[in-house]
């Protein structure tokens, strides 16, 4: 099978194929002109008859969970990056199924990271064919060498929501790795040892694949509250060890910047939306990681202080920053979809203003709205944007993937979408006559800060 | 010269926007250039066709050179390569890229130094966006911020920045180091487009006069009529003594700043953020400067995380009669200009005293007054500095008096 075929130049202008891994896609039409007709995936009806009267589904471990699923060739596997790089569970799967002599899966993270380096062996050794969902660091390497079996696809986090709805990946067996659960299968991020916050990203696996299998390390009696991840969903659970490390789903770039050139950006940046009159009584904002991002919050808190106003929501990744501005009272609701830190976690567990959302509410953009294009002011970090405002936020401009995609794309929808960029780093222009890889048109990008 | 291998340039883990070279002379077997470059993909073409343009200009045929490149600019990659060279060849010919037009202007004996950056001299990777930070002055620093071992290699990187460095504007200035190196510096800095030289430590007006004397030397040698203003540090308890000998020792000397870690050192006592212990040096500097016409500039605070601190400090340096103290971090610069510029009220007051001087100069009168008050000269005279300074810092408009 060819990794991909038929060619066209899409409505970006770039040339893109409509065979990939011998399934069709359509090619980008235009903000908005895609829209699928007839019904939703549905999964399989289920019966209550064939699960445990007493809702007790410990299965021994993931070996058995993952047997008594059906686990086989070309199957589609899919995980949740709650734990960003703390994530233990996506190694072991595939450890299993190499295992078992089991070739040709396809793994459908929400997000991967450096800890799942592991995994390059069973793409070379075909244990895992390729991987749909978004990739950096080593495995983005893997895939940008052309090394990868099948062609890898990247999704953002409400394309992927989306995808798994409209049908257009069946997830075979969904593992959700969960901070807390009880034996029907009820579970949360907000508990537990390695409380990662939520499990939004998990949403759409729960409801929709054939199978699936929760894992747990804090193994409660039901019922486990609050059930961000419904037991009603889920065939099996295994309770192990340790189900991630907590003190990793810190990342580096969820501190505020410290380099002066970046906070002059941001500075600068603050300054615009205040002077253009974006920021006002009752205002929100999308907080991202990044530092450069994480200061622009500090300052839009200064500036809120500062006229005695309150912003209305932060839709976020959160962390320790838009915390302190919900705590302090001068922010609504944080709407979250990760937490980047514990902080974050622990807001999310106390504050009933600190929502959990997943990207079905944030955004799916098949869907009777999406919260993304409520959000009044968007900064969004970018690897390359060129002349015509068109950004990238994937790969370097020597080509290779080593950033993952997120909610980047997603958020895009908000009402004043701001870059801040340097110039150039180290000598490599970011301002191009035209990006390396496509990820935005430049329709959808309001403001260069640089 | 016997050396065979010379190696220059950063390398350590964070090294960005430079590079690392290590050159052999062979006898045989032509150019062995290894380049590993971070941008390689993007311009390793260029830094090969720079490399052998180099190599060529000295009439090297047969080395062996090694590049480790993490993103440096052309200035710096020349100036690695040049220094590497020079390590092993003797040679009188310096390898310049074409200089940028700003960087061939001069600066005035009188213009703003309210603030002035230290640079490592060494550290390219610092010095690509300082001048958007906006300071009076850019300083790449020889001396102290410099390694023995690296003062070779960094005169180079150096005497690039002056040409090809984009300084925003800001005053081109350089601390050379004391006695021999110092001579030796000025080769790499005067015939370059360069505005002020600090010099640090000195001792007695003899300093000032011997490396005013080495420039003038340098720019008859060059044909160069670019002034180049001198700012003499004071770092020790007697020469605080004799600020105003050495403040007077050239028309050239535009300002005299006093260096505190030195002082104190001197003196045998911890420096506070009070800065009780170097009143009385302050004092002295900023009397002898007034007396001689010139700026006194304030030491660096050092405490580069505490702001607020820093603004206290400028208030004092402003309140002791400083016209502008020294930066080792960009975020200082604001803080530094904010907290000299004169507050909203010292402006208005100033507005009124100005006005009321031109009313009266306008009908003749002899006599200047406001309300009941009658105003001297030198009371008209400080606010004129006011309002200049006001202007300067953005908070007054330049048409204030017709606006």
């Amino acid at each position: 099978m060819k990794k991909y075929d038929k060619l066209v130049t899409n409505a970006a202008g770039r040339v893109v194929p409509t065979i990939i891994n011998g399934e069709e896609h359509i090619p980008f039409m235009g903000i908005g002109k895609y829209k699928p007709t007839g019904r939703k995936y549905a999964p399989r009806i289920a019966s209550c008859a064939d699960y445990p009267e007493d809702g007790n589904k410990l299965v021994p471990g993931l070996k058995e969970a993952l047997i008594k699923s059906g686990l086989k060739d070309g199957m589609t596997i899919s995980t949740h990056h709650h734990f960003r790089n703390g994530d233990l569970i996506a190694n072991q799967i595939f450890d299993i199924a190499h295992e078992l002599g089991v070739k040709d899966l396809r793994w459908y993270p929400s997000a991967s990271f450096p800890c799942q380096e592991h995994l390059i062996q069973y793409l070379e050794d075909g244990t895992i064919n390729r991987i749909e969902g978004s990739m950096n660091g080593p495995l983005g390497r893997f895939a940008s060498l052309g090394k990868m079996k099948g062609l890898g696809v990247l999704r953002s986090h409400g394309g992927r929501y989306q995808a798994i709805q409209d049908g257009e990946v069946e997830i075979d067996i969904a593992v959700i790795a969960a901070p807390t659960a009880d034996a029907f299968g009820n579970a949360n991020g907000v508990n537990g040892d390695a409380a990662c916050g939520l499990l939004g990203f998990a949403l759409g696996d729960s409801q929709y694949a054939d199978r699936v299998i929760v894992v747990t390390d804090n193994l409660v009696p039901f019922p486990a509250i609050p059930w961000q991840i419904h037991g009603n969903y889920v065939d099996f659970v295994v309770e192990v060890d340790k189900v991630g490390l907590p003190e990793k789903i810190i990342s580096g770039t969820t501190q505020i910047t410290k380099s002066p050139d970046r906070l002059l950006i941001a500075e600068i940046t603050a300054q615009f939306c205040e002077e253009a009159g974006l920021i006002y009584d009752g205002f929100s904002y999308q907080a991202g990681a990044g530092g450069t991002a994480l200061s622009i919050g500090n300052y839009f808190g200064d500036i809120l202080r500062k006229n005695n106003w309150k912003a209305s929501f932060i839709r976020a990744g959160s962390n320790k920053y838009p915390v302190q501005l919900l705590e302090e009272g001068i922010v609504g609701y944080i709407l979250d979809g990760q937490t980047f830190d514990l902080e974050g976690v622990r807001s999310m567990r106390e504050n009933s203003n600190h929502v959990n959302t997943s990207p079905f509410t944030s955004y799916n953009y098949h869907g009777k709205g999406n919260f993304a294009s409520l959000v009044d002011i968007v900064v969004l970090g970018a690897t390359e944007v060129d002349v015509n405002f068109n950004a990238n936020v994937v790969s370097h401009s020597d080509g290779y993937l080593l950033h993952g995609i997120g909610g980047w794309q997603n958020t895009l929808f908000g009402k004043t979408t701001i870059m801040p960029i340097p110039l150039f780093r180290d000598r490599i222009p970011v301002i191009r006559d035209e990006v390396t890889t496509m990820c935005a048109p430049g329709e959808m990008i309001d403001v260069v800060v640089t | 010269m016997t050396e065979k291998k010379a190696c220059v340039g950063n390398r350590e883990i964070g090294t960005k926007s430079d590079c690392y070279v290590e050159l052999e002379l062979q006898n045989s077997g032509g150019i062995q250039l290894e380049l590993k470059s971070k941008v390689g993909s993007l311009f390793g073409k260029s830094i090969t066709k720079l490399t052998n343009e180099i190599l060529s200009f000295y009439d090297l045929k047969n080395v062996k050179i090694y590049i480790e490149d993490t993103g440096a600019v052309e200035f710096v990659l020349a100036a690695r390569i040049e220094a590497a060279i020079k390590k092993l060849v003797k040679s009188d010919k310096d390898f310049l890229l074409n200089p940028l037009e700003q960087n061939k202007q001069a600066t005035k004996k009188d213009m703003f130094r309210i603030s002035r950056l230290y640079l490592p001299g060494n550290t390219p990777k610092l010095m690509l966006n300082a001048g958007i930070h906006k300071p009076n002055g850019l300083i790449l620093d020889l001396e102290d911020a410099v390694s023995p071992k690296k003062k070779y290699e960094a005169r180079f990187v150096v005497r690039n920045a002056l040409r090809n460095l984009h300084f925003y504007g800001a005053e081109r200035m350089v601390r050379i180091n004391q006695g021999e190196l110092a001579m030796e510096d000025l080769k790499f800095i005067v015939p370059h487009y360069h505005n002020l030289i600090l010099i640090p430590k000195c001792e007695t007006s003899d300093d000032v006069i011997a490396v005013d004397t080495e420039i003038q030397r340098l720019k008859k040698e060059n044909k160069s009529d670019l002034d180049i203003w001198l700012m003499p540090i004071i770092e020790s308890a007697k020469v605080v003594m004799n600020a105003y000998q050495i403040a007077t020792a050239s028309k050239n000397i535009s300002s005299m700043a006093i260096g505190l870690e030195d002082y104190t050192a001197d003196l045998g006592v911890q420096r506070t953020d009070e800065a009780t212990e170097s009143f009385f040096a302050r004092n002295m500097l900023v009397n002898a400067a007034r007396a001689a016409g010139i700026q006194s500039i304030d030491s660096v605070f050092s405490d580069v995380s505490n702001m607020e601190a820093l603004a206290e400090n400028v208030q004092k340096s402003k309140g002791l009669g400083f016209d502008g103290m020294g930066c080792i971090h960009p975020r200082q610069i604001r803080v530094i200009h904010d907290n000299f510029a004169p507050s909203d009220k010292e402006i208005e007051k100033a507005k009124r005293i100005y006005l009321a001087f031109l009313d009266a100069k306008e009908k003749g009168l002899g006599v200047v007054s406001l309300g009941t008050k009658m105003i001297d000269a030198p009371v008209v005279k400080r606010a004129e500095t006011t309002i200049r300074m006001a202007e300067n810092s953005g908070k007054l408009d330049k048409n204030w008096k017709t606006a």
